[in-house]
């Protein structure tokens, strides 16, 4: 009988690996979930004590064309490649050529923009690029 | 004691009877009946479930969800579901052209360039309309495509590594499973090759 119920702890302990397994798993599955076109910025954000910047495509492609950030503000066609940082958003360049509290809300919403789950790394999400080292995501290769 | 160990009974029997539906799932991951596919639910998470968005911070729960704003736009099957073409087509989304001014519009080029594909695939019409009523000719020319006529090198391969127009599609733009949208125009030299094929056949 004692023999059973310890059978009956460890049948317990199992299904609470297992539980505890799929749950992780779900949790595991979130970096192919972003949505598409979500671009990462971390390139100075987590050094300086700040989460990453989490700029969505989707929502800014509603208001303004492309031309609008890739032609006339200067903004390069890669993730982490234009070098913006909070002075420059300061002084009105990039981010900070709408972001200043007349066009839309200003810089001192800081989380809005600062939105990132911390180690995630610069780079667009969803991309067909990026899509060859998911496996390796997965057994927690990347970070 | 027997009372204890009666109850730790009831809910081992309790856990065993709930568990068939966990078990199947879980008692044999390798085989889950889809391996790489992404599930259906996934799709379009709100900034909090989204697992680049951190839920901790208060900010991400002011973030509007994709869904909200993509209820209205006409689908797509692929990239953010949105057929982003059509919703500007209809009216239903007037991005800016000039961010200073909302009612200058873009003066679009239309000019399609087709581009001959090697093997079975219908060939590639590139439309400058949909492109330059987004985008700036500085954007692709030169940095991106020579301005001429089959000038440029491009091959799928190139694509998928993001070269030419994968500089966008399978980034921002729709990405490379929508094959139809790029391969779109069907083959004079398959009509001839399939009358080639009949004739060969009758013979
Ligand atoms: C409009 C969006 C936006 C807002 C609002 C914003 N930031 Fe930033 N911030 C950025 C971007 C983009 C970067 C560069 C991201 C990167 O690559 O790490 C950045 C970088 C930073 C950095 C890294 C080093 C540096 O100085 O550039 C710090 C620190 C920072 N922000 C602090 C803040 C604070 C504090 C606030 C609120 C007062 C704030 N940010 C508000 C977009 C924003
Ligand atoms: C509101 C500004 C804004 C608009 C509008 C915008 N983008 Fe971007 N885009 C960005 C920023 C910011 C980045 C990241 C640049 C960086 O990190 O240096 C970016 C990066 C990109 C990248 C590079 C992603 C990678 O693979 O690294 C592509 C491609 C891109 N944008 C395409 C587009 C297209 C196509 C449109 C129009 C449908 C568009 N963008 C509209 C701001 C914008
Ligand atoms: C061309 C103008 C423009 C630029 C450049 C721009 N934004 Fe925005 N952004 C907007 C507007 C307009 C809104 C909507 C403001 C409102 O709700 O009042 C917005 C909203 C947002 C939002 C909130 C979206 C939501 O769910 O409500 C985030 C986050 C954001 N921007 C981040 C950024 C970051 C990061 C950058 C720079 C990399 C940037 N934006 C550059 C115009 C811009
Ligand atoms: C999205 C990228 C893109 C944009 C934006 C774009 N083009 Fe092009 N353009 C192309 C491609 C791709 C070709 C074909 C190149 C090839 O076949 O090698 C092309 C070819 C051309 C050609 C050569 C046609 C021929 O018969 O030789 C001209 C002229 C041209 N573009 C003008 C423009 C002008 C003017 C604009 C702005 C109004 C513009 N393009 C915007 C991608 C673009
Ligand atoms: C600079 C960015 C960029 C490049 C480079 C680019 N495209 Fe596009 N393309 C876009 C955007 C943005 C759209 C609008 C639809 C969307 O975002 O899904 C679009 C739309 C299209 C459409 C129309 C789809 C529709 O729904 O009507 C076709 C076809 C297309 N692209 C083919 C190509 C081909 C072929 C090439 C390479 C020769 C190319 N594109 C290169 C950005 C680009
Ligand atoms: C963004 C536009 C675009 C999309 C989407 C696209 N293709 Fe292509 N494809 C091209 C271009 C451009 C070429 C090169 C044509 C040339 O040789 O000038 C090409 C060439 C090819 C070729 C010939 C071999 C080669 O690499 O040159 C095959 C096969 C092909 N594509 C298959 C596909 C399939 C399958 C899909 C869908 C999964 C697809 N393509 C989606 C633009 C596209």
């Amino acid at each position: 009988m004692r023999q059973r119920l310890k059978d009956g702890i460890n049948g317990w302990a199992a299904l609470c690996t297992m539980v505890a397994a799929l749950l992780l798993a779900a949790g595991n599955a979130g970096e192919a979930r972003a949505e598409y076109g979500d671009v990462v910025m971390n390139q100075s954000s987590e050094a300086a004590g700040m989460r990453p910047v989490v700029f969505p495509h989707w929502f800014h492609r509603v208001r303004y064309s492309c031309k609008v950030c890739h032609s006339d503000l200067g903004i390069k066609l890669e993730a982490g490649g234009t070098g913006i940082d909070m002075l420059k958003i300061i002084d009105g360049a990039y981010c900070g050529a709408c972001h200043n509290g007349n066009v839309a809300w200003s810089v001192e919403r800081c989380d809005l923009c600062h939105s990132g789950k911390p180690g995630t790394r610069t780079q667009v999400h969803q991309s067909a690029i990026q899509k060859p080292l998911a496996p390796a995501a997965a057994s927690g290769a990347k970070k | 004691m027997a009372k204890t160990m009666l109850m730790a009974y009831a809910a081992l029997i309790f856990a065993l009877a709930g568990m068939p539906a966990v078990a199947q799932d879980a008692a044999d991951p390798a085989n889950a009946f889809n391996r790489l596919l992404d599930p259906a639910a996934q799709r379009n998470p709100p900034p909090a479930e989204d697992g680049i968005h951190d839920p901790a911070n208060a900010g991400t729960r002011m973030l509007q969800a994709p869904l909200e704003a993509f209820g209205p736009l006409p689908k797509r099957n692929s990239g953010n579901r949105v057929d982003w073409v059509g919703a500007q087509a209809s009216g239903k989304i007037r991005p800016r052209w000039n961010a200073a001014d909302p009612k200058e519009s873009a003066a679009a080029l239309d000019l399609n360039i087709v581009r001959e594909v090697k093997g079975s695939m219908p060939d590639v019409v590139f439309p400058h309309k949909q492109h330059t009523e987004l985008l700036d000719c500085g954007v692709c020319h030169p940095a991106i495509f020579e301005m001429q006529k089959g000038a440029n090198q491009m091959s799928m391969a190139a694509i998928l590594l993001g070269q030419g127009c994968g500089a966008c599609h399978g980034r921002v733009a729709f990405p490379v499973v929508e094959c139809r949208l790029c391969h779109s125009r069907a083959k004079k030299a398959a009509a001839t090759g399939a009358a080639a094929v009949g004739r060969q056949a009758r013979r």
